[in-house]
């Protein structure tokens, strides 16, 4: 069978449904093969676009998620997408063409070293030199992919090597000697935070992406009601725990809730939960939580006493260890503290100021939640982003979808594509900045070419916003480069221009109906909401400050 | 804090390149690297000597350990032989070859190659062993040397195989 062949039948082996890319010349071997497959295609506009499709479609399925690009300028298109998702842990397989094993090392045409380009943006890549090779490596890429810590793997496909012959024999499992991800928690460890839980007077759950990942958000809130302890999350955690839950005090950080980063610095314990502490979550690495000892469950052993000292680690899968950990924790109540917390979320919730006539951001996406409390959302970076993660409150997991590590523009809208394609049922909303659209806008044509209905809503404010507002806090107003609009610019038409729908916003009163309208109209729509131009996301810790620092 | 970390890795193109590349990008110093085959053909040894504090040194072990095609990964810093080879090139004009020769013996160097003018010397043994035999040759000119990095290897019944 033609190795090119040989691949897709391993993908179909694997329960790929659906992948997303560009082809070229390297990889139309590979093309050629999927075009007798059952395995759906669509074909992205950009292949930074179709890294983060597949990036998307992994987050919101828990599956791994398929790219295709061809060698040279496709392989090196893939790049912010790729290390978007190794920063964010998401499994994805990007496979990328390759001039023939006889050029690599000429500078042939299109030729990119793209396994060394990638080297510290994969969990591992492979370059395919030996085609009896390339039915092990897929097995491998998948299990690689997707267990331990999840992340993206590479593999790189000279074109002789997609044309070579070879028998089809699926590997059914896989042995990797160097790989064996601890998933059962070390008992010993497991007893020594129970007792420190035990003792704690003040103790409050971290919970991170890994929640999510291992799906450990029934343990953490059985864990949660059982201590009972307050949860916070990191932006990668929102959906660990319900967010309107009682015991949830929402996300933490450079521009979380400052009721939910008081009650961190208060707290006594801190159990941290699939998190690696990094420092947009906890400011200043040694001012963080002074008074707590820490316990920390992570099953990426290098992320255990990486940024903050750790009491009590814990490697291993975080289902696991919290299942082990609730059969021993006994209910206690810790009145004076729940008082103290509940206090200070009476004293500084969320808010923002209404002004007559004009559109606050966070007004959109506070109607955003109150008429789509289910739809999974999407974000790009930046205020836009921020606001997004204070007022959608997130129900279930996987429901929430952001660039948290890298934080790349122009992630959201592709993402919310390949969300889509996941969940083809739930409504998509991309809450978008009219900077970060505009960094993939090309795959308009994506979703309209397949009818691929996501929302997008762009928090227009004719700024690179969260620039602007660092610029007006720390660097006195002086807006380098970071005005946006003109005259004559219109997201409606470019929508339109592109055979979607299109809808602009200028008064509050409308938002409603353009969301409404945005259902149920059958094709992908933008909606040009233009919003306070220089308003600022708070709470606000400045960068390498401690959370009790918190402006606003 | 010196630290000698012994890593067995599979022996493929590329591993190398990979070790190195997260040295790189992480921050972490190398003082030495070096690379050979093992007992076994499919696995490559390296002795890797780092100068870093103890919180980067196990930040070191452990990001080794997440590389895929890391077999195994040991401290041999203590209870450890260290060896290291080198050739110095030195000047050798007659009227000092005399006493090369002598210095050389003392430190059980031996000399591989005789020209009008120079030696090649060859030494074996710990750093600071060969540190002070180059410092010794030094008053004579040295031209050239070559280090190979350091081979650690734990001493008794320890060992790092699989
Ligand atoms: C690819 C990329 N380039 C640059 C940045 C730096 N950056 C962070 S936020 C931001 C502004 C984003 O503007 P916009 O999308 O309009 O969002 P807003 O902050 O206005 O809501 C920029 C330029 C980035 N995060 N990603
Ligand atoms: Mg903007």
């Amino acid at each position: 069978m033609r190795v090119a062949d040989a691949i897709v039948k391993a993908l179909e082996k694997e329960g790929v449904e659906v992948a997303f890319g560009i082809p070229g010349g390297a990889i139309m071997e590979v093309y050629d093969a999927l075009y007798d497959s059952n395995i759906r295609h669509i074909l992205a506009r950009h292949e930074q676009g179709a890294v983060h499709m597949a990036d998307g479609y992994a987050r919101a399925s828990g599956r791994v998620g398929i790219a295709f690009a061809t060698s040279g300028p496709g392989a090196t298109n893939t790049v912010t997408g790729i290390a978007t998702a190794y920063m964010d842990s998401s499994p994805i397989i990007v496979f990328t063409g390759q001039v023939p094993r006889a050029m690599i090392g000429n500078d042939a045409f299109q030729e990119a070293d793209i396994t060394g380009i990638t080297m510290p943006i994969t969990k591992h890549n492979y370059l395919v030199t030996d085609e009896r090779e390339i039915l092990k490596i897929v097995k491998e890429a998948f299990h690689i992919a997707s267990t331990g810590r999840p992340g993206p793997v590479l593999i790189d496909l000279p074109k002789d090597v997609t044309q070579a012959e070879i028998d089809f024999d699926y590997p059914e499992r896989v042995e990797i000697r160097g790989y064996k991800p601890k998933i059962q928690g070390h008992p010993k460890q497991i007893k020594r935070a129970v007792e420190l839980i035990m003792k704690s007077e003040r103790p409050i759950i971290l919970a991170g992406g890994g929640v999510r990942i291992s799906n450990a958000h029934p343990e953490v809130l059985e864990l949660a009601e059982k201590i009972p302890a307050f949860v916070v999350t990191t932006l990668m955690g929102k959906g660990a725990i319900p967010e309107e839950h009682p015991l949830c005090l929402g996300f933490i950080g450079m521009h979380g809730t400052k009721y939910g980063n008081l009650a961190v610095m208060d707290a006594d314990l801190i159990i941290a939960v699939g998190c690696r502490f990094s420092d947009r979550t906890v400011g200043r690495f040694d001012e963080f939580a002074p008074n707590a000892k820490i316990i920390h469950i992570d099953i990426d052993p290098a992320e255990i006493g990486k940024n903050v000292r750790v009491d009590v680690p814990i490697v291993g899968d975080a289902k696991h260890v919290l299942r082990e950990m609730i059969k021993l924790i006994e209910f206690k109540a810790r009145k004076e503290w729940f008082d103290h917390v509940n206090e200070l979320r009476r004293k500084y919730p969320l808010r923002y100021e209404f002004k007559e006539g004009v559109v606050k951001p966070q007004y959109v996406v506070e109607k955003v939640y109150e008429m789509f409390p289910d739809a999974i959302v999407t974000t790009e970076v930046g205020q836009n982003q921020m606001w997004a993660a204070q007022y959608f409150k997130v129900k279930y997991p996987r429901q929430f979808i952001t660039s948290g590590g890298l934080g790349t523009m122009g992630f959201g809208f592709p993402a919310a594509i390949g969300a889509k394609v996941a969940n083809p049922d739930k409504v998509v909303i991309d809450i978008a900045g009219d900077g970060s659209f505009l960094m993939n806008i090309q795959e308009l044509a994506t979703a309209v070419d397949y009818g691929i209905n996501v929302v997008v809503c762009i928090l227009n404010n004719a700024y690179l916003g969260m620039v602007r507002q660092w610029q007006e806090l720390f660097y006195d107003k002086r807006y380098s480069a970071t005005r946006l609009r003109y005259p004559e610019m219109s997201f409606e038409k470019i929508a339109k221009g592109f055979g979607a729908h299109g809808i602009t916003v200028e008064k509050p009163s409308e938002v409603e109906d353009a969301l409404k309208e945005a259902v149920e109209v059958d094709k992908p729509v933008v909606i040009d909401f233009h919003v306070e131009v220089e308003e600022n996301v708070f709470p606000f810790v400045p960068p390498g400050r401690s959370l009790r620092e918190v402006l606003g | 804090m010196k630290k000698f970390i012994a890593v067995l890795v599979e022996n493929r193109p590329g591993v190398l390149a990979r070790v190195s590349s997260l040295f790189r990008r992480r921050g972490f110093n190398i003082e030495s690297l070096s690379v050979g085959t093992t007992e076994r053909n499919d696995i490559s040894r390296m002795t890797i000597v780092v100068d870093e504090d103890e919180r980067t040194v196990e930040q070191v072990v452990k990001q080794l350990n997440k590389l895929i095609e890391v077999i195994k990964v040991s401290d041999v810093t203590d209870n450890s032989v260290h060896r290291e080879l080198a050739l110095v090139k030195v000047n050798a004009p007659p009227d000092k070859r005399g006493e090369i020769v002598e210095i050389a013996n003392i430190f059980r160097a031996r000399i591989v190659d005789v020209a009008r003018d120079s030696f090649i010397v060859e030494i074996t043994g710990d750093e600071e062993k060969i540190n002070a035999f180059i410092d010794l040759m030094r008053q004579y000119g040295i031209k050239e040397v070559a280090r190979t990095g350091v081979v650690s290897m734990a001493r008794g019944s320890k060992v790092t195989s699989i």
